[in-house]
């Protein structure tokens, strides 16, 4: 297919849209669905083809839609006499609902007043959506859905209108950083790539999404698939390479479903494969699916699975950019990133980067998780004060309890006590009070969670999830979580929180890849901001959120702590 | 080849682009305590006992993998490395189950001279004895898990120069084995040769021939230096 072809297939979408009354979009991403969506979406098909609506009418998934806490979500796009379009959002809707709305809302024209959520909520008018564009208006499992909504322009862009070296610097100018959680400046990352040699060169979008709490790249995977897979491409075409994997975790099956959907339909299209959009570019991009090992996030454990070995980290240099897969220059970056680039290009990098801060430019999607009212998935423009995340949009603390802290940064970041709540939300200003952006987790604990409890989960998560190849993450970590145990046991001494530090710095200073650097870096920031809970815990053998409780009799509680680790022997068995 | 000049400990010292700072070490009689690395093998970084300060960086870096370059500033000892080095022997030794009085290899362990090297006199972290299994199942040899610290010379061995890829390790954290083929009795694996060379490059009483009394254990190493050689100076036998 060519340029033209392309037009003519969005246009032919666009057409059939506007011969449509309404557009019923329900929610298919996994949280939507484990709430009933499916059935919804039944209900709402079989209903509109009761009502014989079935001509002006159209009942479809889409991505997710944000409030994760009220699905399953509908969305219905109607179309007045005057040509504008009035959307409303419906939550909670069940079988029974959605027979209402479609008897009221779609035959007698008048939306429902039960369960809809007014759009000009504070939830809604504070996000600012680039990543999350087309999640919640296009059907992810159709690609024509999506060409309507300008899926692939940008790629169409870039390979007849720029040189390889024209994508690179709009990336530069855009100062995208990656969303994976270290931030490194796309820009340089693509041309070092764009500048090492090899025989052929490689673009991974690493997928392997792991961080307790935290849903964004596979919700982006879930809704706009496309967006990934055309943001891959404009890299492979930027840095020189015709090969693409896309790392996904198996624990994702909806994500990979998807994906393996959109690429099936983008190959058909040749949107992907050889000769893209008939120019001379070929980019072919196949799946590897992760076994759930947390460590093959790190790029170069990732680099191994792909290979097939096991997935351990190498030491760095030689960085990925310059030897990564099976030795070849490898671009990795990670969906969110990825899903990105398409916007950079098709809008400028310069006007791009009119959004966020000076360092961190463009927009963070969050995933809200926690103690807080509308747990869910936003878009902020960076730099964006946590208050206005947690309270504004989030909904505040349930039940009336006082805030205490934000997680973010996973297993390898650190928390935002109370008094940093005006904080912009941006890479530099999380790092100066101890904590890290991390891939866009965040966890909200109200006055009822204990630091220590928290840190002590973090570490346990770390230790379970060590590759084992470094003695300092893999005798560290279980060492750290048995002193953890200890305090959550109010047994510990302050000898013990001696060590505890004492480790910390060793694991920072000694551990090989990230996971260990980062392992300790939940209890340095608990250390930081809660250190009297600590005491607390050691001095007063009391744990003031009244969590931690001295261990059951009889479960011998420090030789358990000790014995913390799977042993290798009692592994073997099983 | 092009060879480039940089301080090691202060001292200006030169490198053939192929050599790591742990070869200049050793040609320049520098002492750097290892554990996972041992020549002619690859080199994994993994045991963390040879990192280094380089001038410029914020990392640590180990020896054993980092490359010569121009101009690099190199400290190998520090009071913070030396504070390191020592709690991470120590939290080797308090891993698993290290009893040297009735090892087989007690007095010819390197976990020991690095101990000894690195200055530990005692444990300060509490031993945590997992229950590991023991594999008696081979007619020549043993492998107990306890006195493994996963340095995983035996994997490297068997694949890089046995050719057999018998051993590798399965599980994850502290979980982490050496597993032989799919995690079988080593007796009933397939792929083993017998021939031994994980045994002796085994650098604890890990892996030892039957029936050898406590400190009965010898490591033979001729056939590493030998293939050394034979790489380093062209065809065989010469």
């Amino acid at each position: 297919m060519n340029a033209e072809g392309l037009q003519e297939l969005a246009e032919r979408e666009g057409a059939r849209r506007g011969a449509l009354r309404h557009r019923v979009s329900v929610c298919s991403a996994a949280g939507c669905l484990s709430l009933g969506a499916g059935r919804t979406r039944e209900a709402l098909t079989r209903a509109v083809a009761d009502a014989g609506l079935g001509g002006e009418v159209e009942v479809h998934g889409t991505g997710c839609l944000g409030l994760c806490h009220a699905g399953p979500l509908v969305q219905v796009a109607s179309r007045q006499p005057d040509g504008q379009v009035d959307r409303c959002l419906y939550e909670r809707v069940d079988a029974a609902r959605a027979a209402r709305l479609v008897r009221q809302h779609l035959q007698g024209g008048a939306p429902l007043a039960e369960g809809r959520v007014p759009l000009d909520d504070p939830f809604f008018a504070r996000q600012h959506k680039v990543v999350l564009q087309g999640s919640g208006d296009s059907d992810p499992e159709r690609i024509e859905s999506c060409l309507a909504a300008g899926a692939y322009q940008a790629l169409l862009h870039a390979l007849t209108r720029l040189r390889p070296a024209d994508v690179v610097a709009e990336i530069t100018a855009s100062g995208l950083r990656g969303r994976g959680g270290g931030g490194y400046p796309a820009g340089l990352k693509w041309s070092t790539v764009q500048k090492a040699a090899g025989p052929r060169k490689v673009v991974i979008c690493n997928a392997d999404e792991g961080d307790p709490g935290a849903f964004m790249d596979r919700s982006v995977l879930e809704g706009d698939p496309h967006r990934v897979l055309e943001g891959m491409a404009i890299a492979g075409y930027a840095v020189g390479a015709d090969q693409g994997y896309v790392y996904v975790r198996g624990e994702h099956p909806l994500a990979l479903t998807r994906l393996r959907t959109a690429l099936e339909q983008a190959e058909r299209l040749q949107l992907l494969g050889h000769r893209i959009l008939g120019t001379g570019f070929d980019f072919r991009v196949d799946l590897r699916i992760g076994a759930g090992a947390y460590v093959c996030g790190e790029e170069t454990a990732l680099l191994a699975s792909v290979e097939g070995r096991r997935g351990t980290p190498r030491p760095r240099p030689p960085y990925p950019a310059v030897s990564g897969l099976w030795g070849l220059p490898t671009l990795i970056n990670n969906v969110e990133t990825l899903a990105n680039v398409p916007t950079v290009i098709r809008d400028g990098g310069r006007r791009f980067a009119e959004l966020g801060t000076a360092g961190s430019r463009g927009t963070k999607v969050f995933a809200l998780a926690g103690q807080i009212a509308r747990t869910g998935l936003i878009e902020v423009p960076m730099g964006t004060p946590l208050r206005e995340i947690v309270f504004d949009i989030g909904g505040g603390i349930p039940g009336g309890k006082a805030f205490k802290a934000a997680q973010t940064g996973g297993p390898s970041g650190g928390c935002i006590p109370a008094q940093h709540l005006d904080l912009p939300v941006d890479y530099e200003s999380l790092i100066q009070v101890g904590s890290f952006m991390g891939s866009g987790g965040l966890i909200v604990m109200d006055e009822s969670a204990c630091m220590v409890d928290l840190a002590a989960f973090y570490m346990e998560f770390c230790r379970d999830e060590s590759c084992g190849q470094c003695v300092p993450c893999r005798a560290g970590t279980a060492q750290m979580h048995a002193l953890l145990q200890k305090l959550t046991h109010l047994e510990a001494t302050e000898a013990d929180l001696a060590q505890l530090e004492e480790l910390a710095g060793l694991l920072q200073a000694t551990s090989l890849c990230g996971l260990g650097q980062g392992a300790p870096n939940p209890v340095i920031s608990t250390l930081r901001h809660f250190r009297g809970e600590y005491l607390a815990h050691v001095r007063e053998r009391r744990c003031p959120a009244g969590v931690c409780r001295p261990a059951a009799p009889g479960a011998e509680p420090s030789a358990a702590a000790a014995r913390g680790g799977a042993a290798p022997g009692a592994e073997a068995a099983s | 080849m092009t060879v480039r000049t940089l301080t090691l400990d202060g001292e200006p010292v030169s490198a053939r682009e192929d050599e790591t700072i742990l070869d200049l070490c050793r040609e320049h009689g520098v002492p750097l305590p290892t554990l996972c690395h041992l020549e002619g093998l690859s080199a994994v970084g993994a045991c963390r006992l040879c990192l280094v300060e380089v001038k410029g960086s914020p990392r640590l870096q180990p020896a054993c993998t980092l490359r010569a370059e121009e101009g690099m500033e190199i400290t190998t000892s520090s009071d913070r490395l030396r504070r390191y080095r020592r709690q991470l022997v120590e939290l080797l030794l308090a891993e698993r189950s290290h009893v040297c009085a009735v090892c087989v290899a007690n007095g010819r362990c390197e976990l020991q001279e690095v101990a000894a090297a690195v200055g530990v006199d005692h444990v300060r972290y509490p031993y945590r004895h997992p229950v590991t299994a023991l594999d008696a199942s081979h007619p020549r040899f043993v492998l107990d898990q306890g006195r493994c610290i996963l340095c995983t010379r035996c994997v490297r061995v068997c694949d890089e120069i046995e050719g057999a890829h018998t051993w590798d390790v399965a599980g994850r954290g502290a979980g982490a084995r050496v597993v032989s083929d799919l995690a079988s009795p080593w007796g009933r694996s397939d792929s083993c040769t017998a021939c031994g060379k994980c045994v002796q490059v085994c650098p604890t009483g890990a892996l030892f021939e039957q029936l050898q009394p406590a400190g009965g254990g010898v490591k033979r190493r001729e056939f590493l230096t030998f293939r050394t050689r034979a790489r380093e100076q062209g065809p065989w036998g010469r």
